[in-house]
């Protein structure tokens, strides 16, 4: 209970701090919206790709960027728990009762419910421009799903890595070595049917490509048991990465 | 009671620095107690230990009535810490932080806000509330750690350097505040590398050292324990201080002297009856005096005697003399 209601304070916090940076949210809003216009436009002509099999570009896309919009997003969380380090915050929170859980609980909250929210602004634009959820609702939920758990995971990674690194230099460079290499190991802006085999291979087993096939799968309309299957083992992922942070963070506390 | 016991405290880092080697001492509850040495001397150490932040390699803590190692819980229940590095989150408003720290201590409602409001108005920081703490001057920074320090009006407050970085004038609005503190019957366990600071507002206070603690006690017994005043004598003729420090080093009743450039210190039993006697030796030698004064041992004078080193503030060398 208590647990719930500092992770809940906590979040408010951060939510307040990202809401008080007017070019971070409207950065943080464009900057999905130009993926999938940009991509949109770059990539339009692979469709034709015999093999390909979906007509419409945008349609495909839009699952793709909702979940790379995630990954994206969740990846620097670490940073923000650095600057708290930094500025003596973390300490000051410390000292006090708050659940010692709900301070890297607070900060995965945060990055899940960011995503969605972006999620929600890319199926938006893509709707305007074709893009149809033949799943329905609950298709467009299935994204939104996808995208928090895979954002709630590398949450929990990143806090993880600036936990043991604590330099956000070191954040930054493992981050971004997990980050791309995952994108293009999925099929977020590339048909499954056109992947080299053994990329397609690998992709069974990153994280990354779970989220995209699931919401793809959810945003298509699909049979659900592959859409569920990649959830469940997204949402496993993502309790490991969440454990994998709590302990970092106690070692941390510890180290202290 | 005591409010704050601490025994044989030691605390060894990972790479083999130790920053605590056996430090023990106890704050009884209302009183004003500071812990007084250089950076780098264990105070913040010993803090953290005390705020549950960071845990002691050897040795026991409470705070409270309550262990530190065995039931931090408690221990951050009942009480405040306002580290040395600001802990403000300087990109919410004074309000929200005060709002924030209350909620983790599991305030809410009403109580809280009026809590937020009194502490706003005693702080001075109702014009400022709800602008970013990013706006705020170091002063009014600081103010707000404290505030926030007291949200859950705590039993004991730690204050890990006060005052370090302040301008002089924000420092006596801080004293005052801490002035003000003690008179609530809070117990109140300052660091500071100032030893004007701690003379002026610790009821007892302990010289940490080395991750020890040197000498312990109210600032005037510190400066009892050294016996008698010192003369400072300034002659006229600036080449012959080696002659007149042979001439005092003489007399029966001087215990020691010290020179610092053209400016003879000597340490006597009772100043004013020796004034006049050294004076007499000095001028019968043929040693013109320009200046002489006589004064009470300071605090800086307890910590040289204490630590065989002269006080040092941050980066300065140890050439100071004992008196000024």
């Amino acid at each position: 209970m208590e647990f719930l209601r500092d992770t809940w304070h906590l979040f408010l916090r951060l939510i307040r701090v990202t809401m008080r940076m007017p070019v971070f949210v409207i950065i943080s809003i464009v900057q999905p919206v130009l993926w999938v216009l940009l991509f949109g436009q770059l990539f339009k002509s692979v469709t034709t790709i015999p093999g390909f099999g979906a007509s419409s570009y945008v349609q495909f896309l839009a699952p793709g960027i909702s979940i790379m919009t995630a990954l994206f997003g969740a990846a620097y969380s670490g940073m923000g728990l650095l600057a708290d380090i930094d500025r003596g915050v973390l300490d000051r929170l410390l000292a006090t009762p708050v659940s010692r859980g709900a301070l890297i609980a607070g900060r995965i909250l945060h990055a899940s419910v960011q995503v969605v929210v972006q999620a929600a602004i890319i199926l938006l634009v893509a709707f305007l421009l074709g893009a149809r959820s033949h799943g329905g609702l609950t298709g467009v939920l299935a994204v939104f799903l996808a995208a928090s758990l895979l954002a709630a995971a590398f949450a929990g990674f990143s806090n993880a890595v600036a936990l043991i690194a604590r330099r956000q230099e070191l954040v930054i460079a493992a981050m971004n070595f997990v980050v791309l290499p995952s994108t293009f190991l999925s099929s977020m802006i590339m048909s499954r049917n056109l992947m080299p085999g053994w990329i397609r291979g690998v992709s069974r087993f990153n994280p990354v490509n779970w989220a995209v096939t699931a919401a793809r799968d959810g945003f298509e309309g699909r049979a659900p048991s592959e859409m569920i299957l990649y959830l469940s083992l997204l949402a496993g992922f993502a309790l490991i990465c969440g454990f994998l942070a709590t302990r970092s963070f106690g070692r941390y506390r510890k180290a202290m | 009671m005591s409010a704050i016991e601490v025994a044989d405290l030691r605390k060894t880092y990972a790479g083999g620095v130790e920053a605590l080697r056996g430090l023990s001492f106890a704050v009884r509850a209302g009183e004003v107690f500071a812990l007084l040495g250089p950076n780098g001397a264990g105070k913040s150490t010993t803090v953290r230990i005390l705020a549950t932040l960071s845990a002691p390699t050897a040795g026991r803590a409470r705070v409270a009535g309550f262990d530190v190692v065995e039931k931090p819980r408690e221990v951050r229940r009942r009480i405040g810490y306002v580290a040395q590095a600001s802990g403000v989150d300087v990109t919410a408003t004074g309000r929200e932080n005060l709002t924030l720290q209350g909620q983790l201590f599991r305030l809410s409602g009403a109580g809280l806000r009026g809590r937020v409001e009194e502490l706003l108005h005693l702080f001075q920081l109702e014009a400022a509330a709800d602008r970013p703490a990013l706006t705020y001057s170091g002063g009014m920074r600081r103010r707000l750690d404290v505030a926030m320090g007291l949200i859950h009006r705590p039993e004991v407050l730690f204050l890990d350097e006060p005052t370090t970085g302040l301008d002089p004038e924000s420092r006596s609005v801080m004293w005052k505040e801490v002035r003000r503190l003690a008179e609530g019957g809070l117990t109140l366990l300052l660091t500071t590398h100032y030893l004007e600071e701690a003379d002026q507002l610790a009821q007892r206070l302990a010289i940490v050292d080395g991750g020890r603690i040197v000498a312990e006690g109210t600032p005037d017994d510190l400066k009892g324990r050294l016996r008698g005043d010192v003369i400072s004598v300034e002659l006229a003729d600036r080449g012959r201080t080696a002659e007149a420090e042979a001439v005092l080093r003489g007399q029966e009743e001087v215990a020691g002297v010290m020179v610092d450039g053209t400016r003879l210190y000597a340490q006597v039993g009772h100043g004013a009856r020796a004034v006049p006697s050294l004076l007499a030796v000095l001028e019968k030698a043929g040693l013109d005096v320009a200046q002489v004064s006589l004064s009470r041992p300071s605090l800086d004078d307890v910590y040289l005697t204490a630590t065989g080193h002269a006080y040092r503030g941050e980066g300065e060398p140890a050439s100071r003399p004992p008196t000024r």
